[in-house]
């Protein structure tokens, strides 16, 4: 039973309960830090970290807030965390965490994180929240891989600064596509995939909020 | 002058926080059903920016900033590592500090703002301006202009994709692209519109 649960905590947010096509979190920092594949993994490993450990210690210590000023304290606790990332990036990954700007820091108002601490964590147990942690950022990373590989693939005819398909700037074959590398190709592959991953999983669709009403025949001829 | 009003512009529709940064988008999608709704949050996040923006621009260059506290005699000190966690504290306690002062001052607007003065603490646009506050290194002044133009810019596009989806609502739409799929295509051609400022040089 707990092993089960604990399989569906982890990999039900992936495709089931996706945070950013079904929950609608944490779009924000989502789609600026898309346009390559590089920059989009670091930012992946820095969400899940500081969703699993803030998942972690806010259920540890769950019993001991009030409830008036819980959300105080996990904001703390996210951004100690987010603190952390910034540092550990700033002092390993100096680049990148160049290209990341302010997006590391805007991982504290990312509602992924703040949703799952207080909608999960306040109410179960440390490993069960830590995983659920996990899952819901791999959830983030999967949406967010999905925009960079197209983005990067046909904006700049490379995978993770690979030359995959050679440009016609440097004597290639390919014309690369810039639009994709600007921030509106974010929203519409965003949109499709939305619209991919319902036509999947049909029970992931909205009800309409107006009905048409049936053609007359009269009033169309 | 010319500098501040040219700031001002580019933080309205050339780099605007929605549509540009994707900032601020979780609520920009999930409370632009209604144009009334869409407004009072608009207004609410221009009042925050314009008074969070300005007090962290304070507190970073006298406190947090390199050397900042040689006012005190510690010269070598460097606290720009607390800085996020100043930031949101600071956010937090005005937006609460507000609430209270509209709650007794103002009543009218404090009921017509009502839940979303709350919300305006987690959305990502009001962190994201101090962060480009710090990161530009403005001055004080600039900061207040800064933080107004940026509200001002997220008011004017929230307000605009409401009245888009307003209408949106009576269009048949494919099933799977219904509701939030057609709402991120929406936003990309507005996106696209405002690209269009990305031109103008000031």
């Amino acid at each position: 039973m707990a092993g089960a649960s604990a399989k569906q905590v982890l990999f039900e947010p992936i495709f089931s309960n996706n945070p950013i096509a079904l929950q609608i979190l944490g779009i924000c920092s989502a789609l600026a830090v898309t346009t390559s594949m590089s920059v989009t993994i670091v930012m992946c490993l820095a969400v899940i970290a500081v969703t699993a450990f803030s998942n972690l210690a806010v259920s540890l210590v769950r019993m001991q807030i009030p409830g008036s000023i819980r959300i105080i304290v996990q904001m703390t606790i996210i951004a100690s965390l987010v603190i952390v990332v910034d540092q550990l990036l700033k002092a390993y990954a100096y680049e990148i965490s160049k290209q990341l700007s302010v997006f590391v820091g805007l991982i504290i108002t990312n509602c992924i994180v703040m949703g799952r601490a207080e909608g999960f964590a306040m109410n179960n147990g440390p490993w069960l929240s830590f995983l659920d942690g996990i899952g819901n950022g791999l959830g983030y990373s999967v949406m967010l891989l999905f925009v960079a590989f197209f983005r990067e693939l046909l904006g700049a005819g490379s995978l993770f600064g690979f030359a995959l398909m050679p440009t016609v700037n440097e004597g290639g074959w390919y014309v690369p596509n810039g639009l994709l590398l600007l921030p509106p190709s974010a929203f519409f592959i965003i949109g499709l995939a939305i619209w991919a991953l319902r036509a999947w999983k049909p029970e992931q669709v909205e009800a309409p909020e107006y009905k048409m009403s049936r053609h007359k025949a009269k009033e169309a001829f | 002058m010319e500098h501040y009003i040219s700031l001002i512009l580019k933080a309205i529709f050339v780099e605007n926080m929605a549509l540009a940064f994707f900032l601020g988008m979780c609520t920009f999608l999930a409370i632009s059903k209604k144009i009334e709704a869409a407004l009072g949050l608009g207004i609410a996040v221009v009042v925050v920016l314009t008074v969070t923006v300005p007090v962290n621009n304070l507190l970073y260059n006298t406190i947090l900033r390199e050397g900042a506290l040689e006012w005190a005699g510690l010269p070598n000190v460097d606290l720009s590592f607390l800085g996020l966690l100043t930031y949101i504290g600071v956010i937090a306690a005005i937006v609460q500090i507000m609430e209270m002062v509209l709650d007794k001052y103002i009543p009218a607007l404090y009921a017509a703002l009502g839940v979303f003065l709350p919300l305006i603490t987690v959305n990502c646009a009001i962190l994201g301006a101090s962060l480009f506050m710090v990161e530009r290194d403005y001055t004080f002044g600039e900061s207040l202009v800064y933080g107004f133009g940026a509200g001002v810019g997220w008011a004017l596009a929230i307000v605009a994709l409401a009245g888009i989806r307003e209408k949106l609502k009576y269009s048949d739409v494919p099933e799977g692209l219904r509701g939030l799929g057609i709402t991120f295509i929406t936003v990309g051609l507005m996106s696209l519109g405002f690209m269009s400022f990305s031109g103008i040089s000031l």
